[in-house]
């Protein structure tokens, strides 16, 4: 039993970092048709960031929680300014070569500079300790992750969905022209939305820092899984990315339960199973 | 050729000095060179058509003052600015109003989503009641999603989301092409009473004899270029004209 919750905790520790990154993906991939394969670098990025915020100025935790994104965002702004804004007439191909490119150029720049052994990352003191819920023990970090990406990813859902700007961001999502046609600046929009999106990278690898090791193969590794939650979620779809990302998270760690042989692998059967059933992914639209 | 001099003689036009005048229009899709220099005025307050075949360029000029075809260059003026060379949303932000030929109606929008989505561009717009007062169907179906409603439906929205936004020229393609009778009367009603409440409509049609109930002058296209002008009320004398033009 203790072995069950144990392993659903750090399933909904796992899905909800996917659920993070897959809903950049997501917003990214459904305004700029493009394939963001370096998003993986910039989460390892955001936790970087924290890091070095803490290592060399001493900014802790939390306001790393909110500068590392501002960083990162502003990095995502000059690549799109710069480079994918070049690309938009291209086949999606294009998009996804320039940013795997991106993502190998940043990562063997921090490989070199860094080493690829992983750097520890202070718990913040609020942090230690944590719950006694009777059948298991909560750590408070733990906790505080799956809160956090939740309302992050709660609010982002709102905005998109529910508000004025979000519809703004729906309409050029289908017809970008007839947007800016009514008077809205469509390509400042989409600069903005690659910005916010790896700023959700980015927050999600300040999250991870306390957690895992931060090192310049940590998005690498975690870049694949998460490319499988969005096409099972369905490419684009803002509410599928986090839905998906949560419950495949929770699969995974069931699956390390029953079946542990398993619990890599089993994201991608379920990712064949999806396809070969829903070819446009559990909440993707058919075009 | 007709005379295509009349087109740009300033006799002919409404007077008081054009709201919208455009000079050699030219305008190209890739290496298809689409409009070979189109000439028309358009006044304060009027409403006026352009006629033609299809591939006669009519769209393709709405587009152009619009600013969402790919290339295009001689002049647009509206409202004393130059256009040709800014983006489409500086185009839109100075006063005009486009509605589609493929309504672009957005799927993922409600009505009331898509209704809201043009911003202000200039004071003085329709509220949201008077809209749903021209169109009482939208009202009912304020939380539908934009594509679920009918062809009919979708127009009115199109027509009724830029009313909102203070646009002073409504810029029409074709909003009765595919339409039941009864819905092209409404739409044709609703024109008359836009045209009486100040706004300046440029109207794209393929039916002649909708354009000739609500248009004061209509500029007839061919191959791309404006090849003549008829005043509505001139229209009885030019009817076997007209017909060549249009293949009718």
């Amino acid at each position: 039993m203790q072995a069950l919750f144990g392993q659903l905790l750090i399933g909904l520790i796992n899905g909800a970092f996917y659920a993070l990154l897959s809903l950049g993906l997501a917003v990214i991939f459904g305004l700029l048709n493009i394939i963001n394969f370096a998003h993986g670098a910039l989460y390892m990025l955001g936790a970087f960031c924290a890091w070095l915020l803490l290592e060399r100025l001493g900014v802790g935790y939390f306001w790393a929680l909110l500068v590392a994104p501002l960083i990162v965002g502003a990095l995502g702004v000059v690549i799109e300014r710069t480079m994918l804004s070049r690309l938009y007439k291209l086949d999606h191909l294009y998009g996804l070569l320039l940013t795997f490119g991106l993502a190998l150029i940043i990562q063997g720049v921090f490989n070199n500079v860094y080493g690829s052994s992983g750097q520890p990352y202070r718990m913040p003191d609020v942090f230690t300790g944590g719950y006694n819920l009777g059948f298991m023990f909560l750590p408070k970090y733990r906790a505080w992750v799956i809160v956090a990406s939740a309302l992050v990813c709660g609010g982002t859902w709102f905005v998109i969905e529910r508000t004025r700007l979000g519809s703004y961001l729906r309409a050029a999502t289908e017809n970008p022209a007839v947007v800016q046609a009514f008077g809205i600046n469509v390509p400042r929009m989409i600069t903005l939305t690659y910005g916010f999106g790896v700023a959700l990278a980015a927050f999600a690898g300040v999250m991870a820092a306390p957690i895992y090791q931060v090192a310049p193969q940590m998005g690498a590794n975690l870049i694949i899984v998460v490319f499988a939650v969005v096409v099972i979620g369905g490419m684009g779809s803002i509410g599928g990315a986090i839905i998906t990302g949560f419950v495949l998270g929770v699969v995974e760690g069931l699956t390390k339960v029953f079946y542990p042989e398993a619990s890599n692998t089993v994201i991608f059967v379920v990712m064949v199973l999806v396809l070969i059933v829903r070819p446009a992914g559990l909440f993707g639209r058919e075009r | 050729m007709p005379d295509a001099a009349v087109a740009s003689d300033p006799a002919r036009t409404a007077g008081a000095a054009p709201l919208l005048a455009v000079r050699g229009l030219e305008a190209w899709y890739g290496e298809s060179h689409i409009l070979h220099g189109v000439d028309f005025d358009v006044a304060p307050g009027e409403v006026v058509t352009l006629l033609g075949r299809n591939g006669a360029g009519k769209t393709t000029t709405i587009k152009s003052l619009m600013g969402v075809v790919p290339r295009r260059q001689g002049s647009a003026v509206f409202d004393g600015r130059e256009t040709i060379g800014l983006a489409s949303n500086k185009i839109a932000r100075l006063g005009i109003g486009w509605c589609p030929e493929e309504r672009a109606i957005f799927s993922s929008l409600n009505v009331v989503e898509n209704l809201m989505l043009p911003p202000e561009v200039k004071p003085g717009g329709m509220s949201v009641d008077a809209i749903y007062a021209l169109f009482p169907n939208l009202r009912e179906r304020a939380t539908s999603q934009g594509t679920k409603l009918s062809g009919g439906e979708q127009q009115m929205l199109a027509i009724g989301r830029i009313l909102r936004t203070g646009a002073r020229l409504l810029l029409l393609d074709e909003p009765t092409e595919g339409l039941a009778p009864v819905i092209v009367q409404q739409i044709g009603r609703t024109i008359a009473a836009l045209k009486e409440a100040g706004y300046t409509i440029l109207l794209v049609e393929q039916n002649f004899r909708f354009a000739a109930k609500v248009a004061d002058r209509h500029y007839v296209m061919e191959h791309g270029r404006v090849v003549d002008m008829i005043p509505n009320d001139e229209l009885d004398r030019n009817m076997d004209k007209l017909n060549t033009y249009l293949g009718v």
